[in-house]
């Protein structure tokens, strides 16, 4: 896997190509460990690898500066073959202070690349991560390739001449250590230094600062006798054409637009903030030239009722949230059911239950999306398996939603949405075209509001329009006319008329794929943001032989018209979940297929090895 | 279509073919009748008038209007309202709440509603107490009041519907009663011509749970002397023989005699137009039985309206950055290509 290239970095060192790395920045969370590996992220990407990453925060703006607690990590993961997760152990691990050594150092492989800021590990840091005696001291590093940096040293040193104050200065040292970095796996500094003019360009002496204090450490690893040799990694064979970097967020406040622009719509977002869906709020914000509206309502039902009314305006109307606003939105959420109006309810997954780990990922609102209301209150569900897979999802929902006239949940995870991949860009006149009707004044002697079309979905007739006044609401509603009516066999005739429009939504969408053999073995089945990890696991155990399989849904509600007998193609069934077994639930109850689970809540998305070992027991 | 050719309609033409489910001799019936009566002369067609409420007595409104209509959730009638407002400019949208469903489970969008300045208008149907759950205090039932739930007497404070919409910075507050049919009507009418969120409470009794709240605000013999009729510029006069005024006396409203060294000059002057909510807020705090009760509109100023600023944003982005194209979008900043 390694060999020795000619220096094409103009590097007097050796280098060595290599398939891929796995890096991890971290540090104080006001360190700026994000914004580097943004940048690490971004650069990669535009040398044509293949990336992951994984962003990693604590809840706390700032906690205590240089505690345990405040540690923040941003892990990247590139490569010239193609990757879906940003990887399980470490190859290299830059610490900028001991509490970062402390918390990150168990995820580093066995002689991998550690990089320290000496200058954080005095005595005050030292004591912060409840270190006893100096690590860098004791011996106990000494399993791995240890290069120790004077690195708030070397950048005060870098910008002395420039008159700032020491805590401006010593705010560049993530700058220092993306340098490093940069020589070490050969990266251009053109992005960033493109980055710096671009941010700090109001604050010359600040731009300045950054840009000496960048090259100062692509300069340092140059010079020091500590690095010996640098990488080279090769572009990755992607798909042809033009791509971006995506972050989960992104990708969704982007097709969204698409969404709007696919339908013919204006869109309108109601929303209050909440992490990790806050970012999609902003996003869409930005783009009112685009007849983007967003609304920062009062709270989460609000900004759900300010949906729903744009709905039955005839808007592009969605509402973006976590599980603690989700809960709060159930109640109009089974409104909109029963008005039959389209609109989206994205809910970007965090731990819970309760507040829970805001700034961690999990996927443990698949059953409030599927059952968290009052009464029959079937909604369809979508799931975003990766943050480019974002931008799809947000179409696809919508196209369900118009076509259905039905509320439509999107679940997507803290770790797509703030995960970041290459997207390749689409044209937007090669998106398919989502088609909306409204009845017009022309229809008001046969129009109905609960009259019903060969989907079952009933009319989106829209204020304005003349002749078609109608009242909605959530009382039951007569058949047909819409009328409040209270007769129970009309009760019961609404409500598998409801149901089966939901149901119906199965010969909509695609069938199930695998990826894998047709059938084995195993087949391992999962759902949102575990694509990556499980993609990963069953291919490298079938390079080792073994007779599994992979199928990763999309839509959890209703799901593909032929999961069951797909699953029944295999002697077993793995469902990998961030939560106790909820889709092994849901699977169970709705197939009586006994699956097995691996679960897990520990704030993080699984290690490729977590998935892999668990086939190999169960195959053994 | 011009204005000419305008189809003239009539109260009968915004009735639904719905029944009207409300007891008989509820004060909803005649607030209904206004608002049929009143919306003929607003020049708006009925399909671009909407009527959105929560739950509640009073929330069965929008079944009996044959316009558009949402009945919704409990207390979150403004919200609906607010989505369908600004992506629908053009609507003349009401919203119709109670005591219980404006100002109990609905306080936050009631408060954040009227502070936004929407133009919406807003009706609170405040009969003091709980009439769809069958008589539970309201947080506008007086202290002691004896219901269901307070069997020994509310020991609730209760609020002032109209003290909390100024408090809120509202722009438009009246204030009618069910009874007095001309004044509701003038209320209603003032409510829709302004531009703006227009906040009208509506003194409504409940004959089954809550029979008489105000009979002193509407028997003949006591009327006259329990509450006063706002005109703007014209100073605070009241009685059955109008001999009775309202005086500051420092900070604070006094009844005082004409007569007796007491002229009109010395008395309040009403002014509605104040841009200081300060007039408008003491006058929402004159309560029965220490001070006639004011009717009529105690503010109506012009302040920015959220659906014009919003709608306003996304002109001048246009403006300034041509409408939007999301190829560009999808190209800009940093991209690479990868070829075959």
């Amino acid at each position: 896997m390694s060999t020795t290239t000619e220096g094409t970095s103009g590097s007097a060192k050796q280098v060595f190509t290599i398939e891929g790395a796995t890096v991890r920045l971290a540090g104080d969370s006001g360190d700026g460990m994000q914004l580097a590996g943004m940048q690490f992220t971004n650069t990669s990407a535009l040398a044509g690898n293949d990336i992951a990453t994984f962003p990693d925060y604590p809840a706390e703006i700032r906690a205590p500066r240089g505690t345990l607690a405040g540690v923040s990590g941003f892990q990247l993961h590139f490569s010239s073959d193609d990757i879906f997760t940003p990887g399980d152990k470490l190859n290299a691990l830059v610490a900028m202070n001991p509490a970062a050594l402390k918390t990150n150092l168990a995820d580093l492989e066995p002689n991998g690349i550690l990089i320290v800021n000496v200058d954080a590990f005095d005595k005050k840091g030292l004591s912060l991560a409840h270190y006893e005696k100096n690590p860098l001291e004791t011996g106990e590093l000494d399993g791995y390739n240890l290069i120790k940096v004077n690195m708030t040293t070397l950048t005060r040193g870098a910008v002395k001449d420039l008159g700032l104050n020491v805590r401006v200065a010593d705010r560049c040292r993530n700058f220092f250590a993306m340098g490093l970095l940069y020589w070490l796996y050969g990266r251009s500094t053109d992005v960033t230094l493109r980055f710096i003019d671009a941010k700090f360009g109001a604050k010359p002496d600040v731009a300045e600062a950054n840009r000496r204090t960048l090259l100062a450490g692509r300069n340092y690893g140059e010079t020091t006798e500590a690095l010996p040799s640098s990488y080279h990694i090769d572009p990755a064979k992607l798909t042809p054409g033009t791509y971006r970097n995506m972050t989960g967020n992104q990708a969704l406040a982007w097709g969204f637009m698409a969404a709007a622009e696919c339908s013919g719509k204006e869109l309108f977002l109601g929303s209050y903030p909440i992490t990790p869906a806050s970012d999609i709020l902003h996003e869409l914000s930005k783009f009112k030239n685009f007849g983007v509206r967003t609304f920062q309502a009062e709270d989460e039902i609000a900004a759900i009722t300010s949906v729903i009314g744009a709905a039955f305006g005839g808007a592009m109307a969605i509402t973006t949230s976590s599980g603690p606003g989700i809960a709060l939105k159930g109640e109009a959420m089974g409104l909109a059911m029963i008005l039959e109006l389209p609109l989206l309810i994205i809910n970007v997954q965090r731990g819970g239950p309760s507040t829970g780990l805001p700034t961690k990922t999990e996927q443990s609102d698949l059953l409030q999306a599927m059952f968290g209301r009052n009464g029959e209150c079937p909604i369809p569900i979508v799931s975003a398996c990766s943050p480019a897979d974002c931008f799809d999802t947000a179409i696809e929902a919508w196209r369900i939603a118009v076509r259905f006239m039905t509320p439509v949940v999107v679940l997507s995870d803290g770790y797509i949405a703030n995960g970041a991949e290459p997207w390749r860009i689409p044209d937007i006149d090669d998106l398919p075209k989502i088609k909306i009707t409204h009845p017009t004044g022309d229809d008001a002697d046969t129009f109905h509001p609960y009259s019903r079309d060969e989907h079952l979905a009933r009319p989106w007739a829209i204020p304005g329009t003349p002749g078609l006044m109608h009242r909605i609401g959530g009382l039951e509603k007569q058949d047909i006319t819409g009328d409040v009516c209270y007769d129970p066999d009309n009760h019961q005739h609404m409500t598998d008329l409801r149901a089966k429009k939901v149901a119906n939504i199965a010969d909509d969408i695609p069938l199930q794929d695998v990826n894998g053999p047709e059938k084995g073995d195993l087949l391992v089945l999962g759902w949102g943001g575990t694509f990556g990890a499980c993609t990963t696991a069953v291919e490298r155990c079938r390079a080792e032989g073994l007779s599994v399989a992979h199928a990763h849904l999309r839509y959890l509600n209703p799901f593909p018209a032929n999961l069951a007998e797909l699953m029944g193609r295999y002697k077993k069934v793995l469902i990998p979940e961030l939560n106790m077994g909820q889709l092994r639930f849901l699977i169970r109850a709705t197939f009586l297929v006994d699956a097995a689970g691996l679960n897990k809540v520990k704030g993080k998305p699984f290690a490729v090895s977590e998935i892999a070992d668990e086939i190999k027991r169960l195959l053994a | 279509m011009s204005i000419e050719s305008l189809p003239i309609l009539t109260s009968a033409d915004f009735a639904s073919d719905q029944d009207i489910r409300w007891c008989p001799g509820c004060g909803d019936y005649s607030i209904l009748a206004q608002m049929k009566k009143v919306l003929p002369t607003l020049g708006i067609p009925r399909e671009k008038t909407v009527f959105i409420s929560g739950i509640g007595c009073s929330s069965r409104f929008p079944y009996y209007m044959n316009t558009y209509g949402m009945h919704s959730i409990h207390g979150r009638a403004p919200g609906f309202a607010t989505g369908l407002k600004i992506t629908n400019p053009d609507l003349s949208v009401w919203v119709i709440t109670g005591d219980g469903d404006g100002l109990s489970i609905g306080g936050n969008h009631l408060m954040h509603a009227i502070r936004r300045n929407l133009d919406l208008n807003i009706i609170l149907f405040n009969n003091r107490i709980y009439g769809l759950t069958k008589g539970q205090y309201s947080p506008t039932s007086p202290l002691g009041k004896i219901t269901k739930s307070s069997p020994m007497g509310s020991i609730d404070n209760p609020l002032h519907p109209l003290s909390i919409a100024i408090g809120c910075e509202g722009a438009f507050v009246a204030r009618s009663i069910d009874m007095n049919i001309k004044h509701l009507g003038q209320m209603l009418k003032r409510a829709a011509e302004h531009r703006g969120t227009s906040f009208v409470e509506v003194y409504q009794n409940c004959n089954v749970f809550n029979d008489g709240a105000y009979s002193w605000a509407t028997d003949r013999e006591s009327k006259a002397d329990a509450t006063i009729i706002l005109e703007h510029g014209k100073p605070l006069i009241f009685g059955k023989d109008r001999n009775k005024g309202i005086r500051l006396n420092g900070m604070e409203p006094e009844v005082v005699e004409l007569g007796k060294g007491v002229t009109e000059d010395d008395l309040l002057f009403h002014d509605e137009k104040s841009p200081e909510p300060s007039l408008a807020y003491l006058l929402s705090r004159m309560r029965h039985p220490e001070f006639p009760e004011p009717i009529g509109v105690f503010r109506a100023v012009d302040h920015p309206r959220y659906d014009d600023e919003l709608n306003r944003q996304v002109e001048i982005a246009r403006e300034k950055q041509g409408q939007g194209d999301l190829n560009k979008l999808f190209h800009s900043g940093e991209t690479w290509s990868v070829s075959s």
